[in-house]
């Protein structure tokens, strides 16, 4: 549901690695809870849209909770719409119409684009605590000069998931390159037959999009231009390595038979309690998957850990994604009280408000933001990559090319039907479609 | 019936084993799957997990029952009092409207019948154009409304519905039209005074066959009422489908309270229903 | 069925009617056309207009905003890629299957329901009461008893000892699993039909045919089956019209997965329209809809012709 939704990218987002986050420093402004209680009395009813993952709408309901307690004259109503592209037509429509809610929450990036936001959204740029908002979010979130978003949630990150226990049991190290992933994986085959050395779910099929998209980072290093070759059409997927990679390294774990056996019918969840249980080795995944692991496995939450996405370099960074955003529309009639609201979700109260609400997911894109001391060990597998400015935008932030087919691509090079090279020239020609139909030059 | 006994015989043998081995046949191949419904339905989740057909160690139907309803704030229930208001709304504009033009067209000669005609084998058959249709609708405001879907389906039910009426309008004399005349209605009151009541029974027909298809209709709703709010049941029902992979209970307790209108429209309808599905014959 | 033979006799005789009969000097009709203003109103608004409407939408690339005209364009991609052309396969493949499955199994059933048995009554509704469930109602049930790995069916085959295919999970199978459910829902229809046809033959035929010691089978090949030519024609064309129509089965069971490899023309038509291709998406409509007036119109008419000769 999540990224597959996230097709397009964003080409004014700066360079690779970007994403430096405010997440682990701290000091930064005293967040002013105080700013919120309202200066008027007025009861305000607000309303606010919301897509209806579960992360989404535990982090939406718990940032309302806590603001409705602090400013008794003001409620606000949550509603919920669908994920997917269904929802992007349901965001379209109803901000055309001028029938949107006060707030809403939706992705930043490309997707954020093809809202018009120039005529659609009402800019944030003046409200009391934007300057906390890094540049790396804003700039996911801004049109001529103006920024619209405010950050809901944290940064995602896309690698692969590994299950720790089974890697000191058998002695192996955290691959850095794809020669060492695979074998890693050997050696799993060898000595653990029950267990699956790499876990795909195409119960879901969008997670089998995940060997190219978190390949990224390690197409970027290469050439770090290659996003706007891309969108430029001057460069292919089928092109050959490194772009090609992503597709190759699918089929090679799929021909060495190191898939789990169900893996036409497993979903999200399977996937977690394998790689969390030991059931299985390694799960590429975003890890906005965490949530799986709270609540389906709890207590072997710290058995899991996560890696970048291993390509040929040894150096690999990790691909990260833009949390989504709040938005106030151009229409709303309380855009006063909205923009209060949104002004205190920028504040490390709110930050705090949310890892309470579903844990800590990731790092912050607000200034003075903390995460705990303990954190789950995925997460504390992902930081390093931050702090270290190791991170790369996934490809949707820099190129609003991605065709919608990619995930039944990859479902039939992991299921054998197709071939590595003839998937990827497969999906250049469905990315055709999508830059005719932004009319982008050279298509 | 004066054969001879020996083929009696025969015939009753074959009569009770036929029976029995259709019977055995049936009850595996249309049965178990109905069965498996309803006993995953009654189990808890974790028995449920494993989709055994088997007898349920622990009887939990009602718990489920309840947490279906209770999931999500009762977006089941929302979804049932929609998928009712369409389900009757659209049926009620449908027979209204289609017995009119299924009267007047059996009635009355004019140029314009191989026209009509046409359009109403045209709706049978042809496959409504999707976005056009979301594009017409938008345009007129009922995009993403209720009553947008209801008017989309009567638009697209019609046909079926005129047919019936048409070919029913057909075995009404004539004479009680001039009856009627001569005591001085108008046409107003002759359709709806006179003919309309000897409707009555392809009426039901055309009521039960089109609850069957309003209330099961997933693909009208999916196009042309996106969003949570105005879920139906079977929009409602897909939805679950991925929400709950690892509650089997709940999912098939969901499937089980969906089939239930159903069922009790064939308990009490089953003669009309097989008519009107089975008069699809109806052509031109 | 029968009665439906009937309005075409009785319209005739009763056109013909008026002229004799010295009309009431009432020059209005009582028949009056504005009874078609109301239906007319949605059904032009809602179909008349959209369909006319496809044809143009399908020569440009459309986006919410606006359209731009770029010919025959999403008809090249649609037969040039070759998913989107396996799809227009797929459909035709289902469509014939499952209306071919429905008239065999139909039949047989039929006859088999309408002889001296116990429990006709019974069996006759347990077969028909699949039609009322909902095609999601059905898929999700099937796509569990059809799970590869925990599903009930692939349990029992595996207790005597058969190691059951990936139903809907192996490219080569999942069309015809999901048309293999399609027929389980719809062979009631079917049946019935064939029941109400299989009544209406005349016992002195059979009198006859026992009189010329026909046996069972003979009864059937020379008597039943070809009386069975109107009814035949009617389950054809509604078994052609929903199985080139499908999508809620095969959306709800497979998606068109895996890959690509149970996609018909509606399932690509939802999934371009998804993706906000919506001129593609309304070429997939406009092919889908050259496809089922080029299969059931000249059936209908070559079906209902022989009809007529009979």
């Amino acid at each position: 549901m999540t990224f597959r939704n996230r097709r397009m990218a964003f080409p004014a987002m700066l360079a690779v690695s970007a994403i430096g986050l405010a997440a682990c420093s701290s000091g930064g402004e005293e967040g002013p809870a105080a700013s919120a209680s309202g200066d008027t009395a007025e009861p305000v009813e607000l309303s606010m849209l919301i897509d209806n993952g579960e992360l989404t709408i535990g982090i939406a309901e718990a940032l309302v909770a806590a603001y409705e307690e602090a400013n008794p004259n003001v409620t606000i109503d949550i509603e919920q719409r669908p994920g997917g592209t269904e929802g992007d037509n349901v965001v379209k429509t109803r901000l055309q119409t001028g029938d949107m809610s006060d707030i809403f929450i939706y992705n930043a990036g490309s997707l954020f684009q093809a809202l018009a936001p120039g005529q659609t959204l009402t800019p944030l740029d003046d409200i009391e605590n934007y300057d906390a908002v890094s540049d790396t979010f804003k700039a996911g979130v801004t049109v001529d000069g103006a920024a619209y978003g405010v950050p809901a949630g944290t940064a995602m990150g896309g690698g692969v998931m590994y299950n720790i226990p089974l890697y000191e049991e058998l002695g192996l190290e955290v691959p850095t390159t794809w020669d060492e992933f695979m074998s890693n994986n050997a050696a799993i085959a060898e000595a653990k037959p029950d267990v699956a050395p790499v876990v795909q779910t195409y119960g879901e099929t969008w997670t089998s999009q995940l060997f190219v998209l978190a390949d990224f980072g390690n197409v970027i290093a290469a050439d770090p231009e290659w996003a706007d070759k891309y969108t430029a059409n001057e460069v292919k997927y089928a092109d050959g390595p490194p772009a090609i990679n992503g597709f190759q390294h699918l089929q090679d774990v799929a021909d060495a038979g190191y898939l789990n056996e169900d893996f036409p019918t497993a979903g999200v969840p399977d996937g977690m309690r394998m790689v969390a249980l030991g059931e299985g080795a390694h799960y590429p995944m975003l890890t906005f998957a965490f949530t799986e692991l709270q609540n389906n496995t709890p207590d072997n939450v710290n058995d899991v850990g996560l890696f970048a996405m291993p390509g040929d370099s040894g150096e690999s960074p990790l691909t990260s994604w833009l949390s989504s955003s709040f938005y106030i529309p151009a229409s709303s009639e309380h855009a006063d009280a909205a923009k209060d609201f949104l002004s205190w979700v920028a504040t490390p109260e709110a930050c705090d408000v949310q890892t309470e609400a579903v844990g800590a997911q990731g790092p912050y894109f607000v200034d003075g933001c903390t995460l705990p001391d303990e954190v789950p060990q995925m997460i504390a597998d992902m930081l390093p990559y931050f702090d270290a400015g190791n991170t790369a935008p996934a490809l949707e932030f820099l190129s609003p090319v991605k065709g919608p087919a990619l995930e039944n691509i990859m479902v039939e090079v992991g299921s054998g039907i197709r071939g590595a090279e003839d998937a990827a020239a497969y999906y250049d020609e469905d990315v055709k479609k999508q830059a005719q139909q932004l009319g982008l030059e050279g298509w | 019936m004066s054969s001879a006994t020996g083929i009696s015989k025969a015939n009753r043998a074959y009569s009770r084993i036929g029976g029995l081995v259709a019977i055995v046949v049936t009850a595996v191949v249309f049965l178990v799957p109905f069965a498996f419904i309803f006993l995953t339905a009654s189990k808890d989740r974790a028995e449920a997990s494993m989709l055994q057909f088997s007898w349920p160690t622990q009887w939990a139907f009602f718990e489920n029952l309840q947490e279906v309803f209770e999931h999500r704030d009762g977006i089941i229930i929302t979804a049932f009092i929609n998928s009712t208001l369409l389900t009757v709304g659209s049926i009620a504009i449908m027979v209204i409207l289609s017995a009119m033009v299924g009267y007047v067209l059996q009635r009355r000669k004019s140029k314009w019948n191989p026209l009509i005609n046409f359009l109403v084998l045209a709706g049978l058959i042809v496959p409504p154009a999707v976005v056009p249709t979301i594009w017409v609708m938008q345009a007129l405001g009922i995009y993403k409304t209720l009553h947008g879907l209801i008017f989309i389906e009567v638009a697209f039910g019609m046909s079926f519905c005129i047919l019936m009426f048409r070919a029913f309008v057909a075995s009404i004399p004539r004479e009680l039209d001039e009856a009627a005349i001569m005591d001085g209605a108008g046409p107003v009151r002759l359709f709806f005074r006179v003919i309309f009541p000897l409707l009555r029974s392809v009426i039901v027909t055309v009521i039960v066959v089109q609850a069957v298809t309003v209330f099961n209709d997933f693909q009208n709703p999916l196009y042309f009422l996106p969003g949570d709010d105005g879920a139906t049941l079977q929009v409602v029902l897909y939805a679950l489908q991925g929400q709950f992979s690892t509650q089997w209970n709940l999912m098939f307790m969901n499937i089980l309270v969906i089939m239930v209108p159903m069922l009790i429209m064939y308990v009490f309808f089953n003669r009309q229903i097989v008519a009107g599905m089975t008069s699809g014959a109806v052509k031109g | 069925m029968t009665d439906t033979h009937t309005p075409a006799p009785t319209t005739a005789s009763a056109s013909s009617e008026p002229p004799p009969k010295a009309r009431p000097p009432k020059r209005k009709s009582m028949y009056p056309m504005w009874f078609y203003a109301p239906a007319g109103v949605i059904y032009t608004a809602l179909f008349v207009v959209p369909t006319f409407a496809s044809f143009y939408f399908s020569l440009t690339r459309w986006t919410i905003f606006d359209s731009e005209f770029i010919g025959l364009d999403n008809f090249r991609t649609f037969f040039s890629e070759p998913y989107l052309f396996d799809s227009l396969v797929n459909t035709i493949i289902y469509a014939v299957v499952t209306s071919a499955a429905k008239v065999v199994i139909g039949l047989l059933l039929a006859v088999f329901l309408s002889s001296q048995i116990i429990a006709r009554g019974y069996l006759r509704s347990v077969i028909f009461f699949p039609t009322l469930v909902s095609a999601v109602g059905v898929g999700v049930t099937f796509s569990v008893l059809m799970d590869p790995f925990d599903g009930l069916i692939n349990n029992l085959l595996a207790k005597v000892g058969i190691d059951g295919p990936g139903w809907i999970t192996d490219p080569d199978m999942a069309l015809l699993s999901v048309a293999a459910v399609d027929i389980w829902r719809g062979v009631g229809i079917a049946t019935l039909i064939y029941i109400a046809g299989i009544v209406a033959i005349p016992q002195e035929y059979f009198e006859a045919a026992r009189v010329d010691g026909a046996n069972a089978f003979r009864n059937f090949w020379h008597i039943t089956l070809p009386l069975m030519k109107p009814a035949t024609a009617t389950v054809i064309i509604l078994s052609l019209i929903g199985g080139l129509r499908s999508f809620d089965l095969i959306w709800t069971m497979t998606k068109g997965g895996p890959g690509f490899s149970s996609d018909v023309l509606a399932s690509v038509v939802y999934k371009q329209y998804q993706a906000g291709f919506y001129g593609l998406s309304t070429a997939g409509n406009v092919v889908l809809f050259l496809l089922v007036a080029a299969i059931v119109i000249p059936l209908f008419w070559f079906l209902n012709r022989k009809q007529v000769e009979q």
